[in-house]
């Protein structure tokens, strides 16, 4: 693996193997001592062309632990046209021998083309690409579904899968690349994915994710579903009218105290609420519910500290220059990962554009 | 004992069998106590991922010698993974659990456990990550083999057996509790030369 770019590419073993990883990180944020030698002398940048907090810090927390430096690039207001600029920034981060790029941009594939070019060698974190996907949030999601799973299952949670949990996600699916990667790679994991959101917030081609598609979040949570996740209504995307009012949106498809409460009717004691935040309150969750024993809505925040150390961890570590002269020293406990898929995937249906983007 | 592998320019020898290194641990665990004038504030903790079991059952043998000893209170697991040297040179190892006994390891006596001790890299990557996690009061060391060509100025407490090796071979162990397959009993030291 010498990106990550996304996670409808990855592997159901290169996650795994991610998340097995993340757990054992999760215990170094239990010592007193909070910090590995690993990363030592890397640098780590967090190129932020699109405004972040949690992510932004939760990198900069993860690769602090691995005792990386942290550069924090906040590339905000540049006036030169897209592409130019990213190339102009990559070969000047290159400059700085810049070992990982955490990018965040609002064009989707942005990441990818600084992969798949040759103006930096370093590794590539995709931490959010306009519409497309923001594979480290899911990872978070999967690892903290995870660990609810192996918990009810009586499991220890490194080598479960999700095999036979069902997962609801709720909202603006049309803007959310949170919800793409999840989508993807909870399936891959094994989990059964449903969707549920207004019409006019489901993406062109939705039909062909894997996944099903409900209309009317009552019926959706009919279905039983093991979590609810529920997206953030992104006012800052919505230059349409998608919905008749934030109420009607609120009342239809918002997480409120009448639905908290649908929940414990159907005995549904074991259904976690899951938000990626930052959340509007009384908007698409009520403040019950995201206070509520079932929220894992700061679980996920820890969470997704462990996570991207161990995406940092694997990413930065082993002898991913070209260096051959260890290859007759196979070791029983490390074995390579799958050859290294940098290829710019094309995608089987194409990603839908929203509107007010295109121009 | 020497028996070409089937197919293949290795040649096997086995150095210890199953009884010869139950012998050695068996001596191993009576030095722990004798050094340590008694059982009192011991903890072993293997390295993944031969030396936790080995751990485990010098500390059965320990318990057996002292009633007052359980096995499972003063036996940990110490994963060395993030504090090696050889990160960048070598494909991307995942780390293991660390696990310590409920004491924890502050002014305890710690002895380290390992199954081979070669170059001394692992051993100098084991007290970076103990000195993460407490201040025992004295840090010992105790391996199976070793095998010598140390790159470190490192040396072992307790040993199983000195073997000396040429660096062209390998020195495998193998342990029931790893590499054991249904009904075969796997406890063996084997050296491997490539000819």
């Amino acid at each position: 693996m010498k990106h990550l770019l996304s996670t409808r590419d990855l592997s159901a073993a290169s996650a795994l193997r991610l998340l097995d990883v993340a757990e054992e990180m999760s215990a170094v944020g239990e010592r007193e001592i909070k910090k590995l030698p690993a990363l030592r002398g890397r640098t780590v940048v967090n190129l932020f062309f699109e405004d972040s907090t949690r992510t932004r810090i939760s990198f900069e927390a993860a690769a602090k632990r691995l005792s990386a430096d942290v550069i924090n690039f906040v590339a905000k207001g540049s006036s030169v046209s897209k592409g130019e600029s990213l190339k102009d920034t990559a070969q000047t981060l290159e400059a700085m021998s810049a070992d990982a790029v955490v990018i965040r941009h609002p064009a989707s594939g942005a990441p990818a083309r600084l992969a798949a070019s040759d103006w930096i060698d370093a590794a590539v974190i995709n931490a959010g690409d306009g519409t497309h996907e923001h594979p480290t949030q899911a990872l978070l999601d999967a690892f903290t579904l995870r660990r609810h799973w192996a918990r009810i299952g009586g499991n220890a949670s490194p080598g479960t899968t999700l095999a036979g949990m069902k997962v609801l996600i709720v909202g603006d699916v049309l803007h959310s690349r949170v919800a793409r990667s999840n989508v993807w790679l909870l399936t891959t994991l094994g989990a059964e994915v449903l969707l549920a959101g207004p019409p006019t917030l489901m993406p062109v081609g939705v039909g062909a994710w894997p996944c099903t598609v409900f209309y009317d979040l009552d019926v959706a949570i009919a279905q039983r579903p093991d979590a609810v996740m529920m997206l953030r209504l992104q006012a800052e995307r919505m230059n349409a009218a998608f919905f008749p009012s934030t109420r009607e949106y609120s009342r239809r498809w918002g997480f409120d105290d009448g639905r908290l409460a649908l929940l414990d009717i159907m005995g549904l004691d074991d259904t976690v609420i899951m938000h990626p935040g930052p959340m509007n309150r009384g908007l698409e969750i009520s403040a019950a519910a995201a206070d509520s024993p079932r929220s894992t809505i700061l679980a996920q925040v820890r969470n997704g500290v462990s996570v991207r150390m161990a995406a940092l961890y694997l990413l930065l570590s082993g002898d991913t220059h070209d260096d051959d002269q260890h290859d007759d020293e196979p070791q029983d406990d490390a074995q390579r990962d799958e050859p290294d898929d940098n290829e710019p995937h094309e995608p089987l249906h194409p990603l839908p554009i929203p509107e007010g983007r295109t121009r | 004992m020497t028996m070409p592998a089937p197919g293949s320019g290795i040649t096997k020898r086995v150095v210890l069998a199953a009884a010869d290194m139950d012998r050695a641990l068996t001596r191993i665990a009576h030095e722990i106590l004798e050094a340590n004038k008694g059982s009192a504030d011991l903890i072993l903790l293997g390295i993944p991922r031969r030396g936790f079991p080995l751990a485990q059952r010098l500390a059965r043998k320990i318990a057996a010698v002292d009633d007052a000893v359980d096995p499972d209170l003063i036996t940990g697991q110490l994963d060395v993974t993030m504090y090696r040297d050889d990160l960048r040179r070598n494909p991307t190892r995942s780390p293991q659990a660390t696990q310590l006994p409920p004491s924890g390891i502050d002014d305890k006596v710690v002895v380290l456990v390992d199954d081979v001790l070669y170059s001394g890299r692992t051993i100098r990557a084991a007290l970076d990550a103990l000195a993460d996690l407490g201040r025992p009061r004295i840090v010992r060391l105790a391996v199976l083999v070793d095998r010598g060509h140390r790159e470190l100025p490192i040396r072992a407490d307790h040993v199983g057996k000195n073997l000396p090796t040429s660096s062209r071979e390998r020195v495998r162990v193998h342990l029931g509790e790893v590499d054991g397959l249904e009904g075969v009993a796997a406890d063996e030291v084997v050296i491997e030369d490539r000819t």
